[in-house]
C-alpha cells in the first residue's frame, strides 16, 4: 500500500469544532455554505485546493496494481463515484480498468466537504465541484511519488521517467515498473505538497467516456445497498410512528405483539414504538398487531387544503424583502400591460427506490459501527454519539451504496441515524440493530419538498419590454429552525427558498422578490434542486407569458433580457438550435415549449416537444443543453439529464402529498407513482465544450423539464397550466 | 419448514407458509440482490424468475411455490442473460442500481419469449418495473442492443 511518512491529519480540529458530541447548535456548522460553486466562483470564496496535496487520504495502490480512491461523497446514483476516481486517476496516469473506489470513513478534518466548511457531506451539486483540485492535486502528487521512487532506483533523472495507464517508464534505459512494483518505494518518498498538474491537453480520461465503476456490480446483486446490510447476530426493527406530525406516543399495548412468531421484543423511543424482531417478515407482523394510542396535543392536524387556503390569504399582505430594485410597483402602475398569474407547488416525495434504513452495531469495546447511505456523515456520526452518550471518536461510519436519495438521507437531524440509534441505546447494544422503513414508513415519515405559493405581477412597456416585476412567495423555509439556520438564513430570508428567483439573471430594470415563511408542523426538506424545483416554474413560465404578451418569439424575449448572462444563453441558443425551435409546429395539439434557468453553478435549457388535450399530456421529446464547465465524464452528465427528466416528470404530471387532517394520504406508488417506461421521452443532451472549472449535475438536469413542459402545453393547447403538478381540468374543451 | 428451489439449489427454511419470497430470499438465503421497494407489487423491484417467468417476489407466497424454482439476478444465466448483462454494461444503465436487478429480471424475461421487442413491447413489459433515477431510456437501448447481439 502507498504509505507517506507524513502522519494523517489529525482529530483533534474535528473535535474543537464540534464541541463533543453535541450538534444540535448552528455553531458547529460555520461556513456552511449551500450556494456553493456559485459562491465559490465569486472572489474571497472558499480554498478548494485542500491544502497541501494528500495522496494518503485519497489513493490506495496495492501490490498487485490495484488502484484504489477513495470516496468522500455518497453515490446515490450519481455516478460521483466514477466521476471522482476519473480525476484522480488522470493525474496519476492510472490504467483504468484497475481503479476501484471505496468509501471513506466519517473523518471531517480529512474529507470534509470544502463548499459545506467543515462538514463531510454531499448535497448542493458539489461533489465533483469541490473535490476538482483536491483530486487532482492527490493524484500529481501520488504519481510524482511513483516517479521519484523509480528514478531512485533506477538511478536516472525523474525528469526523463514517463508514466501511463499504470506504468512507469525510463525510455533510455528502457527499464518499466507497474505501480504495484514501485507502491513500496513511492510510499517512502516525500509527499510533494505543490505537485504539477497536467495542462488539459494532456489528460486521457477526463472527458472521454470510461466505463462506470459500479456497473458490474450493480448489474450482478452484488452491489451491497444499506439494506442489504447484514451483520452476525443481526435483529431487524421496525417503528410504528404517530398517523400525524408532531404526535407522540400516548399508551402502548405490545401483548399482542409480543406473541407473534419471531418478535423479540418491542421498546418505545421518541419517535414511536419499535417491534424488534428476528426478520424483516416477522418485523412487519408484528408491528401490525401493536396497540398504541397517541397523543395529538401538538400534532399538525389541518388538510393541506387549509395549510394551502392559509399561505393564500398571507400573500396578500407584503412579505420580507429579499431583494429589491428601484420602484417595480410605481413602474408596473405606469405599464402599458400588466400580467398576474399564481403558481402552487404540492409537498413532495422523494421517494428513493430504496427506502430509509440503517444499521448500528455496538462492538465489545463500547464503540459503534454504523452502515447505512450516509449523505452528511459529520452531522450523522454526532447525532448517534449523542444519542448513544459517547464522543464522536468512537462512532465509525461505513458508507454504503445508496438506492437513491434526492436529499432524503440528508437531513439536519440525521433523522433515521437518531432513531436507530435509540432503538439501540433501548435494548442496551445487546444485538445490531437494522431499522427498516416500509415504503410507507417512508412515504408518509414528512421531510418533504415545501408546499409553495407564488404570485407574480409584471408590467410591460408600449414594446413589449418589462418594466417591473413584483414576485412574492410562500413556503415553509427549510433551513429556520434547523442547525443552518444562523449560517443560511439572513433577515428571515431562506436563500434556499427562493434561490433562482430573487437572483434572477433576467435583466429587469425594477424588481422586488418578498418571501413569507409558512410554519406549519409538515417537516420539509430539499428535494433534488432544492428551491429551484419552483421558482424555475414560476420565473420561466412566467416570461414565457410575457414573451407571448409580447408577441415575442420566447427564445428571443430571454436572449434579449440574458445579455449579462453568456452562459445561460449560449445554452439556451444550444438547445434551441438543436431541437430545431426556428421550425417548430405549433398548436393542432402539439407544441414546443422552452425554458433556461442555472443552479448550483450549472446552466441548463431545455426544449419539450409535448402532445396534449384533455385527457393526457404526452412528452414526446426533450432537448438539453448543458454547461458545468470542463466535462468530466459526458457520458454520466447525458445520464444525469436524462435520469432528471424521467425523475422529474411525474411531479410535473401528477404527483403530490396531501394531508387530510394532518394524515399523509399517499403512502404507497399506487397513488404515488413514479414515471414509468412507456412517458419516458427521447432525451437529447448536448454538452458545451468549456475550460472552466467543473460544477455539478446532480440536480441542474430538474429545475428546467417542469416549465419546458408547461410552456410546450401552452403551445399546443393556448392554455397556461402554472401549477403543479399540471391539471388537465385546464385543458377541457381544447 | 418450506422447500424450494433457488438458482438450482434447494433449500429448506423455517418460516410460514404465507410470508412473501421475497423476504426468504433476502432474510433467510442471503439473496440480497433482489430488492424491496413497495411490497404491493408496484415496482417491480423484486422481481424474480419462477419457472422462467417474471413474476415480483413481494406477492408470491412461498407456500404457493410448490415445484416451482426460483431464479435470481445472482444466479440468473444463459444466452439472453448473459446478453442483457453485457448490454446494460456497455451502455453504463444504472445510476443508484437499486431497481435494476428487477430491470433486468424483467428485460430478460421480456426477451426469452419475444427475440425482437418493439418499442411497444418494451413498455408493455417493462411498465411494471420502477427506476426513480429515470434510466429508462438506456433500458430501452439496452433490451434492443441485447436483442441485436442475439440475433
Amino acid at each position: 500500500m502507498l504509505k507517506v511518512r507524513q502522519a494523517l491529519e489529525t482529530a483533534p480540529s474535528r473535535r474543537a469544532f464540534l464541541g463533543g458530541a453535541t450538534v444540535a447548535t448552528g455553531a458547529i456548522l460555520l461556513g456552511f455554505t449551500l450556494g456553493g460553486p456559485r459562491q465559490a466562483r465569486a472572489a474571497g470564496g472558499p480554498d478548494l485546493t485542500g491544502g497541501p496535496a494528500k495522496p494518503n487520504a485519497f489513493v490506495r495502490i496495492a501490490a498487485d496494481d490495484t488502484v484504489t480512491v477513495m470516496i468522500k461523497h455518497l453515490d446515490m446514483g450519481q455516478g460521483n463515484t466514477t466521476g471522482l476516481a476519473t480525476i484522480l486517476a488522470d493525474e496519476l496516469d492510472a490504467d483504468w480498468a484497475t481503479v476501484r473506489t471505496a468509501f471513506a470513513p466519517a473523518d471531517a478534518a480529512l474529507y470534509n466537504n470544502m463548499l459545506m466548511g467543515p462538514v463531510q457531506g454531499t448535497g448542493g451539486s458539489t461533489a465533483i465541484a469541490n473535490s476538482w483540485l483536491q483530486l487532482r492535486r492527490a493524484g500529481a502528487a501520488a504519481r510524482a511519488m511513483l516517479v521519484a521512487a523509480a528514478a531512485e532506483s533506477w538511478k536516472v533523472s525523474a525528469a526523463e521517467i514517463t508514466v501511463s495507464n499504470g506504468v512507469v517508464r525510463h525510455a533510455a534505459s528502457n527499464r518499466q515498473a507497474r505501480f504495484g512494483e514501485l507502491a513500496e518505494a513511492a510510499a517512502a518518498q516525500p509527499v510533494p505538497q505543490e505537485p504539477t498538474l497536467k495542462r488539459p491537453d494532456q489528460w486521457t480520461l477526463i472527458g472521454t467516456k470510461v466505463p462506470r465503476l459500479d456497473s458490474k456490480a450493480k448489474t450482478d446483486g452484488s452491489a451491497t445497498y444499506s439494506l442489504d446490510i447484514r451483520r452476525p447476530g443481526q435483529v431487524t426493527a421496525m417503528v410504528l410512528h404517530a398517523p400525524r406530525f408532531g404526535g407522540v406516543v400516548a399508551t402502548v399495548n405490545s401483548k399482542a405483539a409480543r406473541a407473534m412468531p419471531g418478535v423479540l421484543d418491542v421498546v418505545t423511543i421518541p419517535t414511536g414504538v419499535a417491534v424488534i424482531a428476528r426478520d424483516t417478515w416477522s418485523a412487519m407482523k408484528g408491528r401490525e398487531v401493536l396497540d398504541v394510542t397517541w397523543d395529538d396535543s401538538g400534532a399538525e392536524t389541518r388538510s393541506s387544503d387549509t395549510i394551502l387556503a392559509e399561505y393564500r390569504e398571507r400573500l396578500k399582505s407584503p412579505g420580507i424583502v429579499a431583494s429589491e430594485r428601484g420602484d417595480a410597483g410605481g413602474a408596473i402602475a405606469k405599464a402599458a400591460k400588466v400580467l398576474e398569474a399564481e403558481f402552487t407547488f404540492p409537498y413532495l416525495a422523494h421517494a428513493s427506490m430504496e427506502p430509509l434504513n440503517a444499521t448500528i452495531e455496538r462492538a465489545p469495546d463500547g464503540t459503534y459501527d454504523v452502515f447505512a447511505g450516509c449523505q452528511i456523515q459529520t452531522i450523522e456520526q454526532a447525532v448517534v454519539a449523542a444519542t448513544l452518550g459517547v464522543t464522536t471518536d468512537k462512532v465509525r461510519l461505513h458508507t454504503q451504496w445508496a438506492g437513491g436519495s434526492f436529499g432524503r438521507r440528508a437531513t439536519p437531524g440525521a433523522d433515521y441515524f437518531a432513531e436507530t440509534a435509540a432503538i439501540v441505546k433501548a435494548t442496551g447494544g445487546k444485538a445490531p440493530v437494522h431499522l427498516v422503513w416500509t415504503r410507507e414508513d417512508d412515504m408518509a415519515g414528512g421531510y418533504y419538498r415545501p408546499m409553495v405559493v407564488h404570485k407574480l405581477r409584471a408590467g410591460l412597456d408600449a414594446a413589449g419590454a418589462v418594466v417591473g416585476w413584483e414576485h412574492r412567495m410562500i413556503g415553509k423555509s427549510i433551513m429556520i429552525g434547523s442547525p443552518f439556520e444562523a449560517m443560511l438564513v439572513k433577515n428571515g430570508v431562506d436563500s434556499t427558498s427562493i434561490e433562482g428567483a430573487s437572483d434572477t439573471p433576467y435583466a429587469l430594470p425594477a424588481y422586488r422578490f418578498e418571501v413569507h415563511n409558512a410554519r406549519e408542523g409538515v417537516p420539509v426538506l430539499w428535494w433534488r434542486s432544492v428551491g429551484h424545483t419552483h421558482t424555475a416554474q414560476a420565473m420561466e413560465v412566467f416570461v414565457d407569458e410575457l414573451a407571448h404578451a409580447a408577441g415575442a418569439d420566447p427564445v428571443a424575449y430571454r436572449l434579449g433580457m440574458l445579455k449579462g448572462a453568456p452562459r445561460l444563453s449560449g445554452v439556451l441558443t444550444l438547445a434551441a438550435e438543436k431541437a430545431g425551435w426556428a421550425s417548430r409546429p405549433s398548436g393542432k395539439g402539439q407544441g414546443f415549449g422552452v425554458a433556461a434557468h442555472e443552479s448550483f453553478g450549472s446552466y441548463v435549457a431545455m426544449v419539450a416537444d409535448v402532445t396534449a388535450d384533455a385527457a393526457k399530456v404526452k412528452v414526446n421529446r426533450i432537448v438539453a443543453a448543458v454547461d458545468v464547465g470542463i466535462a468530466v465524464n459526458p457520458d454520466i452528465i447525458r445520464a444525469q439529464v436524462e435520469g432528471a427528466v424521467g425523475f422529474a416528470l411525474s411531479s410535473v404530471l401528477r404527483n403530490k402529498i396531501t394531508l387530510k387532517d394532518g394524515v399523509v394520504q399517499e403512502t404507497n406508488f399506487d397513488t404515488y407513482e413514479p414515471t414509468r417506461m412507456s412517458e419516458m421521452p427521447v432525451v437529447e443532451v448536448h454538452i458545451v465544450a468549456s475550460t472552466v472549472a467543473p460544477t455539478g449535475i446532480g440536480e441542474p438536469g430538474v429545475p428546467v423539464i417542469a416549465p419546458a413542459i408547461s410552456n410546450a402545453v401552452f403551445a399546443a393547447t393556448g392554455r397556461r397550466l402554472r401549477s403543479l403538478p399540471l391539471d388537465l381540468g385546464g385543458l377541457k374543451g381544447v | 419448514m418450506v422447500k424450494l428451489t433457488v438458482n438450482g439449489v434447494a433449500h429448506s427454511v423455517e418460516a410460514d407458509p404465507e410470508t412473501p419470497l421475497l423476504w426468504v430470499l433476502r432474510d433467510h438465503l442471503d439473496k440480497t440482490g433482489t430488492k424491496y421497494g413497495c411490497g404491493i407489487a408496484q415496482c417491480g423491484a423484486c422481481t424474480v424468475h419462477l419457472d422462467g417467468q417474471p413474476v415480483r417476489a413481494c406477492q408470491t407466497r412461498i407456500g404457493d411455490l410448490g415445484e416451482a424454482k426460483v431464479t435470481t439476478i445472482e444466479g440468473v444465466s444463459g444466452r439472453v442473460a448473459e446478453a442483457v448483462r453485457t448490454a446494460w454494461r456497455g451502455l453504463d444503465v444504472v445510476q443508484c442500481g437499486y431497481c435494476q436487478s428487477g430491470q433486468m429480471m424483467s428485460a430478460i424475461g421480456l426477451l426469452s419469449g419475444n427475440a425482437k421487442p418493439t418499442d411497444a413491447d418494451i413498455d408493455g413489459a417493462m411498465d411494471g418495473n420502477v427506476c426513480r433515477c429515470g434510466t429508462y431510456q438506456r433500458i430501452r437501448a439496452a433490451i434492443h442492443e441485447a436483442a441485436r447481439s442475439l440475433a
